[in-house]
């Protein structure tokens, strides 16, 4: 295994998450993988430690570059837990309408990703397109298009006034067609069907072993979502359903995350319509020893943060878990068994970050022959141009 | 069952085990128990209550070790969380990742950053600390020290 490892420290300066996945294959077969992560720890539990509860939050907010709201969000939750207390009404809904915006971006980011991986640079550059519109919409309310700081331990750092609102709904209304259009592609494309349809089949068994989290669970069938049974924010106070889908494939996991992003339209527009007049912030004073859990549903799952405070300013431990951590680990059961081809796909499916693929190697048993990142998606995207042609269209 | 069914059922069930439980708000339990019961209990917490496992705290409380595994009851809203205290001379527990596969990346994480041995982990491996990383030393140690003064990695720049 050791020797098919690239040497260097897989930094790369445009993406996250870098991770390196051995997979043993027989002839197009996977018959195993191993993963490798932590090229990328930067020690930030050990670094929240020097850092004041106040602090904390910019801190975690730059874990990750796309979850730069759950982070936050989870961690002061776990900061409120602590005392334990509940903030203002209108600060509730304005943190629901910037974690739902994050939810919508996210999962265009994704969308975009899995076409371009699938051979469908169209639908690549029109979802990245809409993102853009998103992410408009959130620099309008954040005055910053990630890395928003937002989020306070008591409350939040910004008001939202009726001029941005109204303005913000007419951004987000602004994507629904082509939203559809997409939507529309995706379930009529037969190419697309044959492509993903009972490929990286996760089982509800295997999902709920693996303790998976978010669309990677719920696409299995495992009814679960924070935002429903945990309710936090405003997510109790407005209509919405949570997506379930049955099959765990990968085409269960681009559905499920397309209707979500309707869901997530549905509950910004309702929130910034019903937002309660009031205070935003709750003024914390102190932090008393204690304990407290702050947990989120961030778009790739539950988002976990635990904070022990010894009545100072700085916490004792600060424990962080993201959803991926949980998610990483189903590859096990997922591409055993499926060809390279699909390999990048099924990979790319729980949404890890764009990386992943890219730091791929493949060898076979022999341990000859080796692919890199660019040549497995252009190996997907060789697949469906053959079944472009089958089918005709 | 309900939330205070779902307690006192812990209660009786695993007297001999809980040390101390504290109730502390309505959506948080914290349980204290022995060490040797972890496996009895999470088993029954997991397979039985259908509680998924969010994941495992450790902390380095000077006197000992802390590892507290969240569980979360999504019927009831309730995490329950397991305090386990280990000794500093000797920090060891069983290892939960044959019970549920979802332990089995925590528990390597542990194993790195605070040297906390897992008996029966079937895959012991380091999985965020780099290779030259040396033996023995632990980063969320309390009394971890920067030990390659000329490495840019330890000085947080």
């Amino acid at each position: 295994m050791g020797r098919t490892i690239v040497p260097i420290g897989p930094y790369h300066p445009l993406q996250e998450e870098p991770e390196f996945f051995t997979l043993t294959v027989e002839g197009e077969k996977v018959v195993d993988i191993d993963v490798e992560v932590g090229y990328n720890h930067r020690g930030i539990e050990k670094l929240s430690e020097q850092k004041t509860f106040d602090q904390a939050v910019f801190l975690v907010e730059r874990i990750c570059g796309i979850c730069s709201t759950s982070h936050p969000f989870a961690h002061v939750r776990a900061v409120e837990d602590v005392i334990p207390m509940e903030v203002p009404e209108r600060a509730k809904y304005i943190r629901t309408i910037i974690a739902e915006s994050e939810r919508l971006h996210s999962h265009l980011l994704w969308l975009g990703l899995a076409g371009h991986f699938l051979g469908y640079n169209t639908v690549y550059m029109w979802a990245w397109k809409l993102r853009e519109e998103v992410l408009d919409a959130m620099e309008m309310m954040t005055g910053n298009r990630n890395n928003y700081a937002m989020f306070k331990p008591g409350g939040v750092r910004r008001d939202i006034n009726i001029e941005i609102a109204t303005e913000v709904i007419r951004k987000i209304d602004s994507i629904v067609p082509t939203l559809n259009m997409l939507k529309k592609a995706v379930m009529d494309d037969p190419v697309l069907h044959a492509r993903t349809k009972g490929v990286g089949v996760l089982t509800k068994e295997e999902a709920i072993d693996y303790c998976a989290l978010g669309p990677t669970s719920r696409c299995s069938g495992v009814a679960r979502d924070l935002r429903k049974d945990s309710p936090y924010g405003a997510y109790d106070k407005v209509e919405w359903n949570m997506i379930v889908t049955q099959n765990g494939d990968v085409f269960d996991k681009v559905v499920l995350r397309v209707l979500e992003m309707y869901e997530s339209i549905k509950i910004i527009k309702e929130c910034l319509l019903g937002m309660p007049e009031g205070e935003i912030d709750a003024n914390i004073k102190s932090i008393p020893p204690g304990e407290g859990i702050g947990h989120i549903e961030a778009p790739r799952g539950e988002c976990f943060h635990y904070v022990r405070s010894d009545g100072t300013n700085t916490p004792e431990r600060h424990k962080v878990r993201a959803p991926t951590f949980m998610n990483l680990p189903t590859y096990k059961s997922t591409i055993i068994g499926e060809t390279i081809s699909d390999a990048t796909i099924i990979l790319a499916a729980i949404d890890p970050c764009y990386c992943c693929t890219e730091r791929m190697a493949v060898r076979d048993t022999k341990g000859k022959k080796v692919y890199n990142g660019e040549e497995l998606i252009k190996l997907s995207q060789a697949k469906t141009e053959k079944l472009k042609e089958k089918f005709k269209c | 069952m309900n939330r205070e069914q779902v307690l006192v059922d812990l209660k009786t069930r695993f007297t001999e085990d809980i040390i101390d439980t504290i109730d502390k708000s309505e959506k948080r339990v914290y349980i204290e128990i022995k060490p040797e019961s972890i496996t009895r209990v999470a088993r029954y917490i997991f397979k039985d209550l259908g509680a998924r496992f969010n994941i495992a705290s450790g902390v380095d409380v000077r006197t000992h070790f802390e590892i507290l595994y969240h569980f979360i009851v999504e019927d009831i809203n309730l995490i329950i969380s397991l305090r386990v205290k280990l000794d500093k001379k000797k920090p060891e527990i069983d290892s939960l990742a044959v019970i549920f596969k979802g332990a089995n990346w925590i528990e390597r994480e542990m194993h790195e950053m605070l040297g906390i041995n897992f008996k029966g982990h079937p895959d012991l491996r380091r999985l965020l600390l780099p290779d030259d990383w040396p033996e023995g030393v632990y980063p969320l140690r309390r009394d971890y020290k920067e030990w390659d003064k000329g490495s840019i990695r330890d000085r947080g720049v």
